[in-house]
């Protein structure tokens, strides 16, 4: 049994690691001044730790192999799960006007989307390992963009922008990771550079000039350029139009349709009341369970979404450094995975998974210091919640298989 | 997938990059914010936290001249919520009122102050009785945010005997707030609403202090924060003031409920007002927290106006007290001497054109001399002095003499008197067109009648000064350095003989039944006319101002009964006042010899 030797146990360790120490912060977040239903949610959060664990064993027992085999068949679960949501889903907590959830019997079982994450990284693995060489052309992206884009749209119908935003995520880290031209990349995200960009005029105009350059240097077929130039037109010019057109009350609808989870009219506050708790943390911070402002309530959805904070004022900045520092570690390792990977698939796969963690916890720790938009998304390990814990341990349960299969100590590749 | 060990090594490479870069990123962002804003954001953390409870500080008290109690503090208790929002607000205001009875007014005027400064508590009760705030205390989960505590409230042991003196004291309003003087208040204090707790405000105030709550993101009190950072109230010092208050209950017991009128009881030499009432008043103990709107609407249907202050602000015709001011005009004017008899005599009355003007003595004085005719306050002679001096002369010396000003006491609303204004044929015009009136107008203005209506004050004033030989200080209530100005100059001579004719007034004149056993009275009766008549009959103002002892005085009285009859009832008041002092006065001082 030589190959067990090569099993990544550092990578469990590290994530059982994230987890105890995020099942004390979800303890601690429970730890108000006036009582909340909360106070006990840890010894939840343990079960579905245990639940994790169990569901990381089975799925580490399943075969590589199988598992490329099988992917559409996920794939498809996944997707007929979401277009049911879009009819018998239900909302909970402050996403109560969404259909994320699965609910039986008027009560919440599960978040079908964070497992759709897994199916899609599968079956966005298959798409691209098939093929004996990177993508070249935009046009030979229409597989992998349409195996991302249907439950990406049925999860935006949802709506549930932030879970949105991590397929895009994963989208583009698996491109680069089949070998996509960085110039293919930037052709394919720049439709989305020109909306961001078009709310002012000469920087739209800047890149509007250097999208041609690309293109000149990349030298796509022709259909492709013009679709490309016509949807970066769209995106920069009709799309300011209409919402210009809007008036400020749709505008706002539309906001809290794309995000109901962050109301624009509290989400500065949420912001600045989660700087305040990270700042007046210092080096040190307020010690375990002794942060006042957590303590107080002023922190929103401090035990799901905003559970950072709580480790930045309680545990100052010596335990942000440390959870980030094992998060660091952990990604590295599955970086490695990746790379040390004897088949396509299995490599695409591990770094598919990396992707949606890393998404996770960049946009999750940068929202709440401010530096990121809010978008509502769980911090991997950390946040309350049964189903995302689940999709957490699957996904260390499938690296654990595919670190088993991959390449041992022979490899070059130190990290 | 290109999948060649080198490309997969570059990529790996790349991908380790892009992560460590983020990582920094983040680290980065937090480090600023944790090590380098870390005192910012520690002090917005404990703003967050905190809110403030103003502790109010307890108004210094007042005092009279010996000591005694005007106005004191007594514990009372303060109801106020702390709410995040208005909706919260409200829902706390219905809990409440299903334990105690709130009415919908003042659930509206707490909506009104939440909306002013939600900062602050919003105050529900400023003055709760010990049995409302236990009740609310049994039932204190029900009210989030609910904040009680000892606040000093005012008190006035002597109740209405001393309104028209201290006012009373109440939440500062929202016109008051608007207003320079009051921008360090907030809303929500108290202060002073007239009389002495208005005028000495500053002085009276004290420094409020402040402590500290911890409050939830919802506004809930969690606990008291840190008493390290409680800020205690500072009480305000006592005002000493120059009242007697011994003088002013006996004079507020004359009055008791059933006089209307107003009296000024002061120290000639040095203005020093001694006692200040007006009647009937309110109690001002009412007015302290909330007016009850019952009583409210009670005071202001009362025909008698209790809440105008008949002292200060009250403006009434002086009558034949102003006589005085005729014949300090005339003799500084040279027609007269005080010995000079007028061609006329009185015999109940005198024709000028096609006008007979009566003396109030229907058969007549004779003719009298000037100081006769300042005994028997014959209008007759009067009359004559005014067509001498002319209408100009007459009102150029009345405006000399303290007309056309406020007396210059420390209250609040002392009102300027009415006389006409010099150019006095513009005056005229402009009152009555130029065909309205004539040189006959001076006849009415020199017995004080007519365009002339003074204050009770100002009229002590006036006899101020001629108790100190034309100089005057400005009353004061509270004593501060004493503004000295002469109010006419005559010679000693002259000086002497009008004072003797005020001395023959209560003697032989027409006040002859107020004298007081041992003590020389000197002083003038004034029946004013009102143009208010009951059955036909004219209710008259009835004035009496004087001083007394008349060879050194001591104290001036102006005792004006509003509607009141004839000036000898306010003469036999004034001599009952003035006995009291001066008696009261003597045994203090045998008392203090026998020490």
């Amino acid at each position: 049994m030589k190959r067990f030797t090569a099993a990544d146990y550092p990578l469990v360790v590290l994530a059982f690691a994230l987890s105890i120490f995020g099942i004390a912060a979800v303890y601690s977040a429970g730890q108000t001044e006036l009582g909340t239903r909360f106070v006990n949610i840890w010894r939840q959060q343990s079960l579905y730790l245990g639940l994790g664990l169990g569901a990381a064993w089975l799925v580490s027992r399943a075969s590589v192999r199988a598992l490329d085999y099988l992917s559409p068949v996920i794939y498809s679960g996944a997707v007929a799960v979401l277009i049911y949501l879009l009819f018998f889903g239900c909302g909970q907590g402050t996403a109560r006007s969404t259909k994320s959830w699965i609910c039986i019997g008027g009560s919440t079982v599960g978040q079908p989307s964070e497992l759709a994450k897994i199916a899609v990284v599968i079956m966005l693995a298959k798409a691209l390992s098939g093929r004996g060489d990177a993508p070249k052309s935009l046009f030979e992206l229409w597989r992998p963009t349409l195996v991302v884009a249907l439950p990406c749209l049925l999860i935006l119908m949802q709506p549930d922008m932030g879970t949105g935003l991590v397929f895009v995520g994963i989208y583009f880290a698996m491109l680069f990771w089949a070998g996509t031209d960085w110039k293919l990349l930037v052709l394919a995200a720049s439709p989305v550079i020109s909306l961001v960009l078009a709310f002012n005029t000469s920087l739209w105009g800047a890149w509007f000039v250097l999208l041609f350059f690309i293109l000149y240097w990349a030298k796509p077929f022709v259909v492709e350029s013009v679709a490309l130039v016509a949807a970066n037109l769209v995106m920069g010019v009709v799309a300011p139009l209409v919402w210009e057109r809007l008036s400020p009350h749709a505008q706002q609808r539309l906001l809290v349709y794309l995000d109901p989870s962050s109301d624009p009219r509290n989400s500065g506050y949420h912001v600045l009341q989660s700087q305040v708790a990270i700042g007046s943390g210092g080096w040190f911070g307020k010690g375990f369970t002794q942060g006042s402002q957590k303590r107080s309530g002023f922190l929103p959805e401090q035990h799901t979404d905003f559970i950072f904070p709580v480790i930045g004022e309680e545990l100052g900045f010596i335990g942000v450094v440390v959870a980030l520092a094992l998060f660091a570690w952990l990604m590295m390792r599955c970086i490695r995975i990746a790379a040390r990977s004897t088949n396509p698939f299995a490599s695409l796969t591990a770094f598919g998974l990396v992707s949606m963690l890393f998404v996770h916890v960049l946009v999750n720790v940068g929202m709440t210091i401010g530096v990121m938009p809010i978008t509502g998304i769980p911090l991997p390990f950390f946040s309350y919640g049964g189903s995302f814990m689940l999709s957490c341990w699957i996904a260390i349960g499938l690296l654990v298989r595919l670190s088993l299969e991959g390449r041992g100590r022979a490899d070059t590749l130190v990290i | 997938m290109r999948f060649q060990p080198n490309d997969v090594q570059r990529r790996s490479r790349g991908a380790a990059g892009i992560l460590f870069l983020s990582f920094v990123f983040l680290i980065g962002s937090f480090f600023r914010a944790q090590v380098i804003q870390h005192a910012r954001y520690v002090t917005e953390a404990e703003e967050n936290r905190l809110r403030e409870v103003p502790l109010p500080a307890a108004r210094g008290l007042i005092r009279d001249r010996n000591g005694l109690v005007i106005a004191e503090n007594i514990p009372g208790y303060r109801v106020s919520v702390l709410a995040p929002r208005l909706d919260s607000l409200q829902s706390v205001l219905r809990r409440i009122a299903s334990v105690i009875p709130l009415s919908q007014d003042q659930m509206d005027i707490a909506v009104r102050r939440f909306r002013r400064n939600a900062s602050r508590p919003t105050d529900i009760l400023t003055s709760a009785s010990f049995d409302l705030v236990s009740r609310l205390e049994e039932h204190r989960v029900m009210f989030p945010g609910l904040i009680i505590q000892e606040a000093p409230k005012r008190y006035y042991p002597d109740g209405s005997a001393v309104w028209a003196l201290v006012g009373y004291t109440g939440e500062v309003n929202e016109a008051e707030l608007a207003m320079p003087e009051y921008s360090g208040y907030k809303p929500g204090q108290q202060v002073g609403k007239g009389g002495i707790e208005k005028q000495y405000e500053e002085r009276l105030r004290g420094r409020e202090g402040v402590r500290y709550v911890e409050v939830d993101a919802r506004g809930r009190v969690i606990r008291d924060a840190d008493p390290k950072s409680t800020v205690a109230p500072e009480p305000a010092p006592p005002l000493i003031t120059n009242i007697d208050l011994d003088l002013q209950r006996f004079i507020a017991g004359i009055f008791g409920d059933s006089l209307t009128g107003g009296v000024v009881a002061m120290d000639p030499a040095t203005g020093e007002v001694l006692a200040l009432h007006s009647a009937p008043g309110p109690d001002p103990n009412r007015f302290i927290g909330s007016i009850s709107a019952t009583y409210y609407n009670q005071l202001l249907s009362d025909k008698r106006l209790p809440l105008l202050n008949k002292a200060t602000q009250g403006l009434y015709p002086p009558g034949s007290t102003w006589k005085l001011a005729t014949a300090i005009t005339a003799l500084q004017m040279g027609v007269v001497k005080m010995t000079d008899h007028q061609p006329t005599p009185c015999t109940g009355g005198y024709q000028f054109g096609n006008r007979y003007f009566k003396c109030h003595l229907a058969r007549g004085h004779g003719s009298l001399s000037l100081a006769q005719a300042i005994e028997q306050s014959c209008d007759v002679y009067f009359y004559q002095l005014a067509l001498k001096m002319k209408l100009k002369g007459l009102v150029a010396g009345g405006i000399r003499l303290g007309s056309l000003r406020s007396s210059g006491i420390d209250l609040p609303n002392d009102k300027v008197t009415d006389y006409p204004t010099d150019p006095v044929a513009d005056y005229f015009n402009k009152k009555y067109g130029p065909a309205g009136w004539s040189e006959g107008n001076s006849l009415n203005l020199a017995i004080g009648q007519g365009e002339n209506s003074q204050t009770v004050v100002n009229v002590a004033r006036f006899y101020s000064a001629l108790a100190m030989n034309g100089l005057v200080s400005t009353p004061q209530v509270v004593h501060r350095a004493p503004a000295q100005e002469r109010l006419f100059e005559l010679d000693s001579a002259t000086m002497a003989e009008v004072q003797a004719a005020l001395s023959g007034v209560v003697q032989r004149g027409t006040a002859a039944a107020s004298r007081i056993q041992g003590v020389m009275l000197a002083g003038k009766t004034g029946t004013a006319q009102s143009n208010r008549f009951v059955n036909g009959v004219e209710l008259n103002h009835a004035w009496f101002a004087g001083y007394a002892p008349a060879e050194a005085p001591k104290i001036v009285v102006v005792v004006m009964l509003e509607f009141g009859g004839h000036g000898t009832r306010s003469a036999r008041i004034a001599s009952r006042i003035i006995e009291h002092y001066l008696k009261t006065k003597t045994t203090t001082l045998i008392k203090t010899e026998g020490d």
